[in-house]
């Protein structure tokens, strides 16, 4: 029988990407993944949390700095700290700096302009449980949609980043080439999406959700859902 | 005691502020060529209860800390005024 991964995607007020993600995660897996309201107190063990991107509670204040004090993120703390996977796209990557899960924090765009356009990426590291399933070196195609993505991080903290291997996408021309100042957004380093050091938690900008059927114009981000899922059960789809 | 208190977030200085810079090239566009940087924070302003000066400084500075400022990119400054 083909093993069960159990993925949720949480809900906070403004989240406009959870449907997509979780539709992402059913059209890969052929398995369904549960919505969780940010007030729940208490998780069953979900394999993989997913935070979606959107707009919680209208980005006041800083993107992510209200629904760090959601009463879900203690699940979502504990969880990781038992060593199950948690993804954060757009939004759900800015929750989790503040929440303090991934180092960093989310400037402006450079341009100050919102950006919504696919972008191009490399895959730094095919090493981890979220990306087992690209070839190394892979440019793949991701669409962004945000205003504050200007990935920034103090100059330890970057090298850690770097010499940990926990820099997982960074932003590249069609030709797959990185070029410094080249990010869409002002992010330091061309940095589009990072791990912790455990492995267990991957933070990214760009929406591997909305690219991840052929119907949609492309399905590279297809490959992330099962390189996580087959990960988590050992089955491949 | 009632007090009003003003926290005032900015980007630290070694962080690039792409609206500070917006609002300084339009200031040099109506030909104030004296402007030498120009930074763009925020400020947030608050009504409190509390025993003392010192009590409210401490809490406001804890919740700056915690929430209304982020500590990876900015610098807050807590101002506090007895509301007579």
């Amino acid at each position: 029988m083909r093993g069960r991964a159990v993925a949720a995607v949480l809900v906070f007020p403004g989240s406009n990407c959870d449907r997509d993600c979780a539709r992402a995660w059913e059209a890969v897996t052929g398995q369904a993944a549960d919505f969780v309201w940010h007030k729940e107190t208490r998780l069953p063990d979900y394999d993989l949390l997913i935070l979606p991107g959107g707009f919680s509670f209208g980005d006041y204040l800083r993107c992510g700095a209200i629904a760090r004090f959601s009463p879900v993120i203690a699940e979502v703390k504990r969880l990781a700290d038992r060593g199950h996977y948690v993804l954060g796209i757009c939004n759900g990557f800015q929750i989790l700096t503040e929440v303090g899960l991934l180092p960093g924090a989310m400037r402006r765009n450079r341009d100050l302009l919102f950006i919504c356009r696919d972008v191009y990426l490399r895959v730094e590291n095919i090493r981890t449980d979220f990306t087992c399933g690209y070839s190394t070196g892979a440019i793949i195609s991701y669409p962004i949609a945000h205003g504050d993505g200007g990935f920034s991080i103090d100059s330890r903290g970057l090298r850690e980043l770097q010499d940990k291997d926990r820099i997982v996408f960074r932003y590249a021309g069609p030709d797959g080439r990185v070029v410094a100042g080249g990010s869409p957004n002002g992010s330091l380093d061309e940095i589009a999406g990072i791990i912790n050091g455990r492995g267990n938690v991957l933070g990214l900008m760009p929406h591997p959700e909305r690219l991840a059927e052929a119907i949609l114009g492309g399905d590279d981000g297809r490959v992330m859902f099962q390189s996580i899922f087959q990960t988590i059960t050992g089955a491949t789809v | 005691m009632k007090f009003r208190v003003q926290v005032a977030v900015l980007l630290k200085k070694s962080v690039l502020d792409p609206q500070g810079a917006a609002v300084e090239r339009a200031l040099k566009s109506h030909g104030y060529e004296g402007i030498k940087a120009v930074r763009v924070g925020k400020l947030i302003e608050l009504e409190v209860e509390d025993e003392s000066r010192c009590e409210v400084k401490t809490k406001v500075t804890a919740w700056a800390d915690q929430l209304l400022a982020n500590p990876v990119l900015e610098t807050f400054d807590v101002i506090v005024e007895p509301q007579l």
